[in-house]
């Protein structure tokens, strides 16, 4: 392993790439007159930029706004708090993935409920969910569906394991979302205005390059990108090359893990146990065909429908821009409560909640670059 | 919540469509089952448990081959030339 990371993480090379993407930037920039917009649309990409410094080092050329790209963040209000009426139900325990249980929903969130005696458990993979239900057959074991399409083909298998060992105490509130349609909701809103995506590099191991072949009508140059900070570099590299040239595409800058089919076994199973469907995304409203759903023969393991939820009446906390953030239209030192009243301490919105939250990242590597926006 | 873990395959048990992974000398049980069958010294990237894809080293050598070449022409963008410079045909 640390044979072949190192290089992607040697400061040399990393020399070199910003030295190129300089150079790069430069012209691109004095082309358009303003300076380079760049989105990334993953979390994980977002705290890896803002821990290597990337904003503050290329700020001058390059706007790297952060995206939709954090599934915790990205769940509405009402999901939220359905998931705090189901921790609510006496019997059953709420299993989820760690980064869930800090989200502030309408008045509580997980870790509250906690406090207050509801029995939440983190798992770091749904097949744990599934033999911590076969064990406990007196409780009901519901477990948090959230994020991509990285962690549906696990919670997908999940739920056919869980069909296979016939248990009836197992459930998924189901609230996956797909990156795709959202990069269309972006592109079709005229007051965002992005030059290029910065794409998934583990959305897109599962539905490979091709799945974003829509981008190329809207000639929007895309790297799809790897994690470590080359990677991250290489990929602004290729979509600045592609500007300065005018050939826009979807290139892979992760061929390492990336194929351009994607994994097809993954694709199988998600399409096997879901179905597309609707999904409300935090800042953007009801996406269609942004979500999934559960196929006709595991609609047994819908939590949704299993038990009933007293009607929810989502509160947004006044002042929180964590939407707008989402869509790239402020960034976070543009909220007036960023730093303020809001932070990792005491946060306010889920941007702040979650460590791949962009006001998170932001508060925790790059408070103090630049100036804060001014709002007088 | 995308972040994954590359890791070594370091054993596999088939029949249970499981293996053991090392990384930076952690060890880690995984799935095997979103990426069928692996090989002892293969490399996977791993997610929730489960591995999701394979890492094909030869593609990331072949990266890090270009890198060292750019790092071998440093000095060839000294010189930033301004707009109205015809766009280059890399």
């Amino acid at each position: 392993m640390r044979e072949f990371l190192t290089k992607f993480r040697d400061p040399e090379i990393a020399r070199a790439l910003i030295k190129d993407v300089r150079h790069l930037a430069t012209r691109v920039a004095d082309r358009l007159g303003r300076r380079v917009v760049l989105m990334e649309v993953c979390g994980t990409h977002t705290v890896a930029i803002s821990r290597a410094g990337l904003r503050s080092l290329l700020g001058d050329l390059l706007d790297l706004r952060s995206g939709p790209g954090c599934p915790v963040c990205v769940t509405d209000y009402a999901d939220v708090d359905r998931m705090v009426a189901l921790a609510r139900l006496p019997g059953v325990t709420v299993g989820t993935f760690g980064d869930m249980v800090r989200v502030p929903g309408s008045d509580s969130s997980l870790e509250r409920e906690r406090a207050a005696g509801a029995d939440i458990r983190i798992f770091y993979s749904p097949a744990d969910a599934v033999a911590w239900a076969a064990a406990h057959p007196e409780r009901e074991l519901v477990f948090l569906g959230v994020g991509f399409e990285t962690t549906a083909p696990a919670v997908a298998l999940s739920i056919k394991e869980a069909g296979a060992r016939g248990l009836k105490n197992f459930s998924v509130y189901v609230n996956h979302k797909l990156v795709p349609p959202a990069l269309m909701a972006l592109l079709e809103d005229p007051e965002i205005k992005v030059d290029g995506f910065i794409l998934p590099g583990h959305v897109s191991a599962i539905i490979g390059r091709r799945a974003y072949s829509f981008l190329e009508a809207f000639r929007l140059p895309a790297a799809i990108t790897g994690f470590e900070t080359n990677d991250i570099l290489e990929g602004i590299r290729q979509i600045l090359k592609m500007m300065w040239g005018k050939e826009p595409r979807v290139v892979n800058g992760y061929t390492r893990v990336v194929r351009e089919e994607g994994n097809k076994i993954a694709q199988r199973e998600m399409a096997a146990v879901f179905r597309v469907g609707d999904a409300s995304w935090r800042g953007f409203g009801v996406i269609p065909g942004s979500g999934l759903t559960l196929a006709a023969p595991f609609a047994a393991f819908d939590a949704a429908a299993r038990f009933t939820l007293p009607p929810v009446v989502p509160r947004v906390p006044a002042g929180c821009a964590c939407g707008e953030i989402l869509k790239g239209k402020l960034t976070p030192k543009e909220c007036r409560l960023f730093a303020v009243a809001c932070n990792p301490t005491s946060p306010v919105g889920p941007c702040m909640v979650s460590s791949e939250g962009a006001c998170a990242a932001y508060y925790q590597f790059e408070r103090h670059y630049g100036e804060r926006a001014n709002h007088a | 919540m995308c972040l994954g873990i590359p890791g070594k395959i370091v054993a596999v048990s088939p029949e249970e469509h499981m293996a053991e992974i090392e990384t930076f000398g952690i060890r880690q049980r995984i799935s095997t089952l979103l990426v069928g069958e692996v090989a002892v010294g293969e490399y996977v990237m791993v997610h929730t448990g489960y591995a999701i894809e394979k890492v094909d080293v030869a593609e990331a050598l072949e990266r890090i081959r270009l890198w060292e070449e750019l790092l071998a022409h440093e000095g060839v963008f000294d010189e930033v030339p301004r707009s109205g410079d015809r766009p280059g045909t890399d």
